[in-house]
């Protein structure tokens, strides 16, 4: 129930107001749009260590000038948000008092590839040629403040930076605001473009992308992850708010946690201690228990290091077989702080279609991974309580609870 | 380079930064009202400017720009 007082077992906790998820929206390598990403986790994914957003344009978003300043992580954010918001009724419908409303969205880099090509531009003809866009298209806390200002929102206007945790975290942090009652309209997510030069060298120098080509979470063969870009924003809004406005509830936000490993910048810690407490207390959280949870929406990158510590993490919060585990990294690769919003969404999706998909490219399941892993096609599922795990580089660990609409 | 065909390439610089109809680039054109150009687009305009006539445009002389003819005489000056 979003906790506002948590007792140490979850027992004796000041419930928060409940927080419903009434729009959705994402750009991903395998669909733009709910519908369109919806089926694309459903197929066979392409071979390749990248995984871009193939032909996105925004421009009927931005127009002809602003589109060209816009960073491809602020256009793919805006993107994902007009989805959510449009399809939440439209921003006149949503937003009530303006005050109480806000934007929430997470990234990892921000403005990357303008930050890159400004200083293309400064090395090859001097500071005087810099761009003046380059500071507001580069900052981190740009979309979350074009979201702002693009449909009136004035309340809370904020952004989390912690990698790859950063969008599960953003949507906990937005959900929050409204638990405790600060806001009653949140629109939330995250968003990542890191597939330029600069990006896929850093992350190929550190070994983390795979060099098969092929995203396999939890598979024995798992060799890296594939770099994918991409945003998922969804609408949050105070249930009884949503349900007196007759808006359309696709689940509901019960509780999150975020926890940090304290190890290693990069390594998980090896028996995925800090993802465990971080699942356990994200249950409490949510008054829920750990027999409850029907599916994980795994972290799962598909590193040998991740994927490890994650399926222990796992087993010891919910034994054996436990929820049936999926990632969808095997689809879309790994969108840094975009995955945990896209995954959101995903699970939004699970719980309207009755199905979880497969993780894709995931042929032979680890045995040390002692976990119900997804694989060979889609599953028919009671849609129950679910989980949604992220994980950052700088060990910042992030779970969320998603239930079902009663 | 004579005023005309000057002229001619400050408008191709206008259009391209600021992706406004090369019909509204005329002298009595205001940036702001007309344009709907802000202090940052004048500021990626004269850049652009600066780099198609190979000149240099200090900042203070741009102060008190508000159309083009403005700043097309501020433009012409260093030609």
């Amino acid at each position: 129930m979003l906790a506002l007082s948590p007792g140490p077992d979850g027992s004796g906790a000041l419930a928060g107001r409940r927080v419903v998820i009434t729009g959705l929206g994402v750009v991903a390598s395998c669909g733009v749009g709910t519908e369109a990403f919806w089926q694309g986790l459903l197929e066979e994914p392409p071979v390749g260590r990248e995984r871009p957003v193939v032909g996105f344009d925004a421009s009927h978003l931005f127009g002809p000038k602003e589109v060209r300043r816009a960073d491809r992580f602020l256009q793919m954010a805006v993107t994902a948000a007009d989805e959510a918001v449009r399809g939440a009724g439209g921003i006149e419908a949503l937003r009530g008092d303006p005050e109480r409303a806000g934007s929430y969205i997470g990234t990892g880099v921000g403005g990357f590839q303008t930050l890159c090509e400004q200083d293309r531009i400064l090395l090859e003809k001097g500071p005087s040629r810099v761009s003046p866009f380059l500071v507001p298209g580069m900052m981190c806390n740009r979309a979350s403040a074009e979201i702002s200002m693009r449909f009136g929102l004035r309340g809370p206007c904020e952004c989390t930076v912690t990698a790859c945790a950063a969008g599960t975290q953003s949507i906990a942090n937005a959900a929050r605001l409204i638990a405790t009652g600060r806001c009653e309209v949140m629109v939330a997510g995250g968003s990542e473009a890191p597939i330029c030069e600069l990006g896929v060298a850093g992350f190929t120098n550190m070994t983390a992308l795979t060099r098969s080509g092929i995203s396999k979470p939890f598979d024995v063969a798992r060799d890296g992850f594939v770099l994918g870009e991409g945003a998922g924003a969804v609408v949050l809004e105070e249930r009884s708010r949503a349900l007196a406005r007759g808006a359309h509830i696709y689940a509901e936000v019960a509780g999150a946690a975020s926890t940090a490993d304290a190890h290693h910048v990069t390594a998980p810690a090896p028996d995925g201690g800090g993802a465990t407490r971080c699942m356990e207390l994200a249950l409490a959280d949510a008054q829920i228990s750990a027999s409850e949870v029907t599916h994980i929406n795994a972290h799962g990158t598909s590193t040998p290091l991740n994927d490890a510590a994650e399926a222990e993490a796992i087993h010891k919060a919910f034994g054996s077989p436990g929820p049936a585990v999926t990632s969808i990294k095997g689809v879309i690769g790994h969108t840094l702080a975009a995955a945990g919003a896209i995954e959101v969404v995903a699970v939004a999706l699970s719980i309207q279609h009755h199905l979880i998909p497969p993780t894709a490219g995931t042929t032979n399941v680890d045995p040390s991974c002692e976990i119900d892993v997804v694989t060979g096609g889609p599953r028919d599922w009671v849609p129950g309580p679910v989980v949604s795990n992220s994980f950052g580089f700088g060990g910042h660990n992030g779970s969320i609870v998603i239930v079902p609409p009663e | 380079m004579g005023p005309e065909e000057s002229f001619e390439q400050f408008k191709e610089c206008a259009v391209e930064v600021l992706q406004v109809d090369p019909a509204k680039v005329v002298p009595e054109a205001r940036f702001a009202e007309d344009l709907d150009a802000d202090s940052l687009d004048l500021v990626e305009l004269v850049m652009a400017l600066e780099e198609r006539f190979g000149i240099d445009v200090p900042e203070s002389e741009l102060e008190g720009v508000e159309t083009v003819e403005q700043a097309f005489k501020v433009v012409s000056s260093k030609l």
